[in-house]
């Protein structure tokens, strides 16, 4: 692909018509949809792909000799290979573990890293903007374990305040952070947490659910030692999540759920867990969605992540621009409204003070689709002092229309509950 | 498909903006409850003062949508000074108003309890005044929890009275 392909500015016109969700009307009005951070629309490739391996190759994987059991396998395998690679993982083959979602790839890892890895004494470094499923797992851990949890503040500016990094550092074995709020759209610095957590001699689990359906991330160049993300929010389908980690820790980590697949010898009084990856894959994985998420990860590279970025950059900058202008003091932005290539294309309003449940009931009279609430990161609302928000989160296909009819519903809101 | 009018009726609209009983109570002698919507993160705090079998005094606290704010509005207006086996039966025949289960299966007043007994007795949506406005939120399945969140912690609260259990938190 050539340079100038990759900064040809998106036609959303054109890429909406791949999405057949989104054809449709709700309400008598166009649907617009505003709530990808909380899972994305599929492209028709993706469904054709699923479709095609159900219809045509389908059989458990890594079992049979038969030639569709054969392809069925290498469509699966060849899908961990491609995901590997979109993120820049090392090796790719072994170091991709596939999971139902990202929560399960974060329980993985607070499992079987948590309990049996982490030096005793040591505490965990979680942030005070993390998801709660990057909370609770840990909150688990230290509830059975004794661990004492730590959180990273969240500043004025709606990013993390690393003022007190060096003494919050201290004595931790393991860093919980996600790469971008899934409430604030803040895009976090983990630069100089890596580098702290690894001068501490600790490691550092990273929350990509967010980040990786939007930006380039390169593992290596994050410098972290685990990642998870999710395929449904990514234009993939739901049912798979994505662990990927370091293979020297993958290999010394015990297995997380036991069954079928993840073993190489089983006794009656013991087992021999397999090689990695498939130790972590008890049971039939999900080989359908692995297929769609090698569909969707095509199509996002076909469209061009680096595009997909300056695309939401722009449109995010858009939205707050107009939003601003229009609705002055009535509307409240949770989350930095500077340096937007810092920031996602999630915005978290507060509207006049309605709240945000009947905000978005309004909106969807008007076709319009936000979520209203707590975004699952309780801590980070009572910080905000808040008990909910409003969400409008930009993907690929939102144009600036979207950010018009959003615009246009919340008149609709001023007026029926003035 | 329901409208926004059969949700936002204008008596649920003025509870929410001129919501009754409003406030905190001493506890003790008060009782103090408190109810979550773990969905949406609105929280409602209701303080209870009974005094031989008389719901003598209601204070609403806490924050949420204008349906959990209306009905805890509505709430309060209708149990203050009303025997606790009147409140309970009220808060069978909000809850039975509110449930999914009979409305989605069209069952004609399928909330009505042919064994006619006490703990099962309940008054028809009809007879229910004012409260009667929310019925419209059936309609809209996630939102039931909003408008049941204070009667559930109503409900607790007269349990806990009952049982002679003192205040959380």
């Amino acid at each position: 692909m050539t340079s100038t392909v990759e900064t040809r500015p998106l036609e959303v016109a054109t890429l909406r018509r791949e999405f057949p969700l989104l054809q449709q009307q709700s309400h008598g009005k166009r649907l617009v949809y505003l709530d990808s951070a909380s899972s994305a629309q599929r492209p028709r490739a993706v469904l054709e792909a699923m479709d095609d391996y159900y219809e045509t190759t389908h059989a458990n994987v890594h079992r049979g000799v038969y030639a569709i059991a054969e392809e069925a396998t290498r469509r699966f395998e060849l899908a961990r290979r491609t995901t590997g690679l979109f993120i820049k993982a090392p090796r790719p083959e072994t170091e991709i573990v596939f999971a139902k979602n990202a929560t399960e790839a974060l329980n993985l890892v607070a499992h079987s890293y948590g309990r049996h890895l982490l030096p005793a004494g040591k505490a965990i470094l979680l942030t005070e903007l993390e998801h709660h499923a990057n909370i609770v797992p840990w909150l688990m851990l230290a509830a059975e374990r004794g661990v004492e949890l730590r959180y990273l503040p969240v500043g004025e500016d709606y990013r993390l305040d690393l003022s007190d990094l060096d003494r919050l550092m201290d004595g931790v074995g393991l860093v919980g952070i996600s790469c971008m709020s899934n409430v604030l759209g803040t895009i976090n610095d983990l630069g100089p947490i890596v580098e702290a957590a690894h001068a501490a001699g600790a490691v550092v689990v990273a929350d990509g659910s967010q980040l990786v359906p939007h930006r380039r991330v390169d593992v290596t160049a994050l410098g972290v030692d685990f990642l998870a993300f999710t395929g449904h929010k990514m234009v993939g389908p739901t049912g798979i999540g994505v662990l990927w980690g370091r293979e020297d820790l993958l290999e010394r980590m015990p297995p997380f759920l036991g069954g079928g697949e993840m073993i190489r010898d089983v006794r009656l009084d013991g087992f021999i867990p397999n090689d990695l990856p498939w130790k972590f894959e008890a049971g039939t994985p999900p080989i359908a969605e692995a297929v769609g998420l090698h569909a969707a990860i095509e199509f996002l590279e076909g469209v061009g992540m680096e595009r997909i970025a300056a695309h939401e950059i722009e449109l995010t900058s858009r939205a707050i621009e107009l939003l601003t202008e229009h609705h002055g003091a009535d509307l409240r932005i949770f989350g930095p409204t500077n340096d937007l290539s810092a920031r996602g294309g999630v915005l978290s309003l507060g509207f006049r003070d309605i709240h945000a449940h009947d905000l978005a009931q309004v909106l969807d009279a008007e076709g319009v689709c936000i979520r209203a609430g707590h975004h699952c990161a309780k801590p980070l609302m009572r910080r905000l002092g808040v008990a909910a928000t409003a969400r409008a989160s930009l993907y690929l296909y939102n144009g600036e229309d979207d950010i018009e009819a959003l615009s246009h519903a919340l008149d609709v809101a001023a007026a029926f509950f003035a | 498909m329901a409208g926004l009018e059969d949700l936002y009726r204008e008596i649920i609209l003025d509870h929410y903006r001129s919501p009754r009983n409003r406030g905190e109570l001493q506890v003790p002698p008060a009782h103090r409850v408190e109810g979550f919507n773990p969905l949406c993160g609105d929280e409602v705090v209701v303080y209870l003062e009974v005094n031989d079998g008389t719901i003598t005094e209601v204070r609403i606290g806490g924050q949420g949508c204008s349906i959990s704010q209306s009905s805890a509005s509505m709430m309060s207006a209708t149990v203050k000074g009303r025997p606790v086996e009147e409140a309970r039966k009220l808060i069978r025949s909000f809850k039975a108003m509110m449930s999914i289960h009979e409305h989605s299966l069209g069952g004609e007043e399928g909330a009505e309890t042919t064994e006619g007994g006490s703990e099962t007795e309940t008054i028809s949506p009809e007879d229910l005044g004012e409260l009667a406005a929310l019925q419209g939120v059936v309609k809209f399945p996630v939102r039931i929890k909003c408008a049941t969140l204070s009667w559930n912690a109503l409900a607790q609260g007269l349990d806990e009275i009952a049982a002679g259990v003192s205040s959380a938190g």
